[in-house]
């Protein structure tokens, strides 16, 4: 970026400064610690100078927004054209009750809706079964059969809206009741639009809710992609997720180059179908979390836009700019927040906001104050979506095109984890590959190792954390707090057996053979779901039969 | 002289939530502090944990869970280890247990409840100020 001869010079500078100006200062204002380190480890110099991007290539490393690689951001015009989707994840109790959250949040200017479903749902049980007891409608929506999907999108056209689902074994399913409310509608496919997360490669080493071994759940992953590039042109069909990683306790660089790594697995697995990589890779999302570390943070969205451009270029030979972008949505972090004086997560959760707002996020989902205690109140995710709206309107954080560019802190740090990401892709690629990985643990124990080195440096202070470890006070729960009413189970449980005793069954006996004989065979499986859904096969039933074709997958535990 | 038992801790996932890293790191701590950890892994149910603590025969138990659904699941643990006669093992759990809830969870006969933000250090001297007496 600079003349060497200029970097000469202030090479020479700055050893002049370290040995003149700057010992008196240390002498008398001595640092706070030996060494600064950022969550990834990464050592955190004094002061950063054209010195440390020296070897950076304007035109090669950054370039414009909209071209290659896309470090300054996917879209040329990018938050001077549209503000990124405003979209909070939410999902409690009966698909009725949901129903009324989703208006709520659609006028108080949401611009996407995005679906917490329960547990059963997410782990391919109907509301009835017994694994089930205690947890319908707790965590999230209860989502059954079409019927309860119908009712969730009452009142709301499919063509008005875009829908994220947060659903990964039972997603083909989940699709499915989509698309077949949005033929009730009378809402042309092709106007369809979402995400559905189905990134099942994480589920083992990170999120954790797995149904069927890896090698089935990346089959039923690439036939929603597939399907997705034949039918549904406007549908995201996976949203590569290093959001969980870092909840369960990855570093920043671990999360970036985990989640990059089932992205390269997932473009594999589609080639192999035989689609090209310029039918489907413009369609690929990703899902990062955005923790405290501003700069790390802000460093990773960047890095990550240039390594995915990068690697579908040099890696997948992609001709389509499109294909090389990475469109991202971006949560703030859940385990950041803290049940100690919760007002504080606001404080928290801006900052994170802030550093996915200037790394160019897509999409945000903001946290909820209260969500170290409970499923947020109503007036916690209304501060959560009016952050947003202040970083968005207010902050002039929007005016520019990747503001922090040219820092030479944040182009340094961008360019180390680049860096560090490629070291364990080249590692994961040496192993063998994702599935060996994950097989062997290695994932699993690299994210355990983190997890628990955190919470020793929080046990021993060495990371203060505001209200937790450092600047207690004694407090009664200051804030009100969402219980989930338990009759929505009951509610629930009936309603779907309801269901059950009202439909045909013998057509839906008939399709769940023709489904087994489908899985069976190894083809592409969503036809035949959208099929079983339309005469309402259940959730359950769907995933019985899936279970008893592919196994279920046994944890490989990791302390 | 007879050498000391290790103390014998099950660490134990009711429920489906995944949410697993609270519970392996607590795992991990009490490991380090010289116990004998089991760890099962998650998704197990009341019957399989009281399985367990009996198979391994347990002085400790610590249940995880950030689902909800503890109001369930809790009681119904502490029901099925009194059948088995396990009345002298210590259980303490952790998670996300609202306020309101420990009261009734400790009527259940859950001893104690570390919310977000506890000190592993603090469960570790809990544990060892708490342990049964053993005949």
């Amino acid at each position: 970026m600079f003349e060497e001869k200029k970097v000469n010079e202030i090479k020479k500078q700055r050893e002049r400064w370290e040995q003149t100006t700057l010992p008196n200062w240390v002498k008398q204002c001595k640092e706070r610690k030996g060494e600064f380190r950022n969550t990834s480890n990464m050592l955190i110099r004094r002061v950063y100078t054209p010195e440390d991007i020296a070897e950076l290539d304007y035109m090669r490393d950054s370039g414009f927004p909209g071209e290659y690689p896309f470090i300054r951001g996917v879209h040329a015009t990018m938050y001077r054209g549209r503000f990124w989707t405003m979209r909070q994840f939410s999902g409690f109790g009966t698909a009725a009750q949901t129903n009324q959250r989703f208006k709520y949040l659609l006028k108080e200017g949401e611009t996407g809706l995005s679906i917490a479903f329960d547990y059963p749902t997410i782990m391919g049980y109907d509301s009835d079964h017994p694994m089930g007891n205690g947890e319908v409608g707790i965590c999230g929506v209860a989502v059954a059969s079409l019927k309860d999907m119908e009712v969730l999108f009452d009142g709301i056209p499919l063509d008005k809206v875009t829908t994220s689902m947060t659903i990964n074994g039972p997603a083909g399913i989940l699709l499915a009741f989509y698309v077949a409310v949005g033929d009730k509608q009378g809402v042309p496919r092709e106007k369809l639009g979402g995400t559905t997360q189905n990134d099942n490669l994480k589920e083992y080493f990170a999120q954790k809710l797995c149904i069927y071994p890896p090698k089935p759940s990346v089959k039923l992953t690439t036939d929603i992609i597939e399907y997705c590039a034949r039918n549904l042109p406007r549908w995201n069909p996976i949203s590569i997720s290093g959001y969980h990683i870092r909840e369960a306790g990855a570093n920043a660089v671990q999360e970036l180059a985990f989640t990059l790594y089932d992205g390269i697995t997932y473009v594999e697995s589609t080639l192999e179908r035989g689609l090209k990589v310029d039918d489907f890779a413009h369609r690929l999302s990703f899902f990062f979390a955005s923790h405290n570390d501003f700069f790390e943070e802000v460093a990773k969205f960047r890095a990550a836009r240039r390594i995915w451009a990068r690697v579908m270029k040099e890696r997948f030979h992609a001709k389509n700019p499109r294909s090389m972008w990475m469109r991202m949505h971006v949560q703030t972090s859940g385990c950041t927040l803290t049940a100690q004086q919760p007002l504080n997560n606001i404080t928290r959760t801006t900052i994170q906001a802030l550093a996915a707002v200037l790394g160019g996020t897509q999409s945000l989902h903001t946290n909820s104050y209260d969500e170290a205690l409970c499923l947020p109140s109503e007036e916690a995710v209304r501060v959560a979506l009016r952050t947003q709206q202040i970083i968005a309107h207010e902050s002039g954080a929007t005016n520019t095109i990747d503001p922090l560019a040219g820092s030479y802190y944040i182009e340094a740090l961008t360019c180390e984890m680049e860096e560090k990401a490629m070291e364990y892709i080249q590692k994961v690629d040496d192993m063998g590959g994702a599935i060996v990985a994950i097989e062997k643990g290695f994932f699993q124990k690299e994210i355990a190792d983190s997890a628990y080195k955190h919470q020793r440096e929080v046990d021993e202070k060495k990371r203060t954390i505001v209200g937790v470890n450092d600047y207690k006070i004694e407090e009664e729960c200051p804030i009100e707090l969402l219980r989930v009413d338990p009759k929505a189970e009951k509610e629930q449980v009936a309603s779907l057996q309801r269901m059950k005793r009202e439909r045909d069954k013998r057509k839906v006996d008939a399709v769940l053979d023709k489904l087994r004989s489908v899985a069976e065979k190894d083809e592409n499986l969503m036809p035949t779901i959208i099929e079983a859904v339309k005469v309402y096969a259940s959730l359950g039933e769907i995933c019985e039969v899936l279970r008893q074709v592919y196994g279920e997958y046994k944890e490989l535990i990791v302390i | 002289m007879q050498k000391a038992r290790k103390i014998r801790v099950l660490i134990a996932k009711p429920g489906l939530d995944s949410h697993d890293r609270g519970a392996k790191v607590v795992a991990r701590a009490l490991r380090d502090a010289g116990m004998e950890v089991i760890y099962t892994g998650l998704r197990q149910t009341p019957e399989q944990i009281v399985e367990t603590a009996l198979q391994e025969d347990v002085d400790v138990i610590g249940l995880s869970i950030l689902s909800g659904a503890h109001r369930t699941l809790f009681p119904r643990i502490m029901e099925l280890l009194k059948k088995q006669g396990l009345t002298d093992v210590l259980v303490f759990a952790g998670g996300i247990i609202p306020e309101d809830d420990v009261a009734e969870m400790k009527k259940a006969g859950i001893k104690e409840i570390f919310g977000p933000g506890t000190r592993t250090e603090t469960i570790i001297q809990y544990v060892l100020d708490n342990l049964p007496k053993r005949a």
